[in-house]
């Protein structure tokens, strides 16, 4: 149940930040861009945190240990990069949605137990990856101007839809 | 299993030392296997150099599971013959092929 509506709730938050892209002054700069790459992985890595902590099942556990481990190597390589380029990544109202979503799922996903956790744990993991897989190729990734911050982008892509891949063989497995 | 059962025997029989096996280097880069498709012959090596900063694996479903640690290497060796597909385990969409000639 709660499920579609956190599912909702993203969906709604992306089509919000997508529309205003008609108008060109409403994309995000890089400074946003950066904040919402770098919110969207620490939200998965707290995810996994929690995972590794509730569940039994060692297939859900070692999913969320890759999870930890990919996102925690991005964000490092993030702010590595907004280093380098001396930017400094700008709070703003898609990062904070994206944050308030999170954090409503993750008082959700703290109630339940066992095979009920573990099931929602893993269908929130599919429907987060492809929603920010749709942020990533609609909005962000052709909103970014700086070239290398554009590219990191584009291998975090490639990393999201991997996981989303793997999130839905573990789900797969669940059933 | 057979061809690498036979290859020494066949080498002692003959009384000439196998071919130099070889060692294919594949390499990893944002999440693509560089080349894709390689053709190798049992007994060579295929090496892979990770330069992401995530772990891949190189896995065949029902056959060999290498782990390959970011920035690092990771290697198997081709012990039977015909044409294997395989993929990382952590990013599925990782997807190479080599094809392993007697």
């Amino acid at each position: 149940m709660f499920m579609r509506s956190s599912t909702a709730a993203l969906a709604a938050l992306f089509f919000a930040s997508t529309a205003p892209l008609a108008q060109a002054a409403e994309k995000p700069t890089d400074p946003q861009i950066a904040h919402i790459a770098y919110t969207a992985d620490t939200i998965d890595i707290e995810a996994a945190k929690l995972a590794i902590k509730k569940s039994k099942n060692k297939e859900v556990v070692d999913f969320a240990k890759d999870m930890e481990r990919d996102h925690e190597a991005v964000n490092k390589q993030a702010l590595d990069l907004v280093k380098k380029l001396k930017v400094t990544p700008e709070d703003n109202d898609t990062s904070k949605a994206l944050a308030k979503a999170a954090k409503e799922e993750r008082a959700k996903l703290a109630k339940l137990k066992g095979a009920d956790f573990d099931k929602a744990y893993i269908e929130n993991e599919v429907a987060y990856h492809k929603q920010v897989n749709g942020a990533l190729e609609t909005l962000l990734i052709p909103s970014a101007s700086n070239a290398e911050l554009k590219s990191l982008l584009e291998t975090g892509l490639k990393i999201f839809q991997g996981h989303e891949q793997h999130a839905e063989h573990v789900a797969g497995m669940l059933k | 299993m057979r061809p690498l059962l036979l290859a020494p025997a066949l080498a002692l029989a003959l009384g000439a030392s196998p071919a130099l096996a070889a060692t294919i280097e594949v390499t990893i880069d944002k999440l693509v296997f560089s080349p894709v498709n390689v053709h190798a012959k049992v007994g060579d090596t295929i090496e892979w150099t990770n330069k992401d900063v995530l772990t891949h694996t190189a896995t065949v479903k029902g056959g060999w599971d290498v782990m390959i640690a970011a920035k690092s290497k990771g290697k198997v060796t081709l012990k039977a013959a015909g044409a294997v597909d395989y993929f990382c385990r952590f990013h599925p969409n990782m997807k190479g092929h080599i094809e392993v000639a007697p």
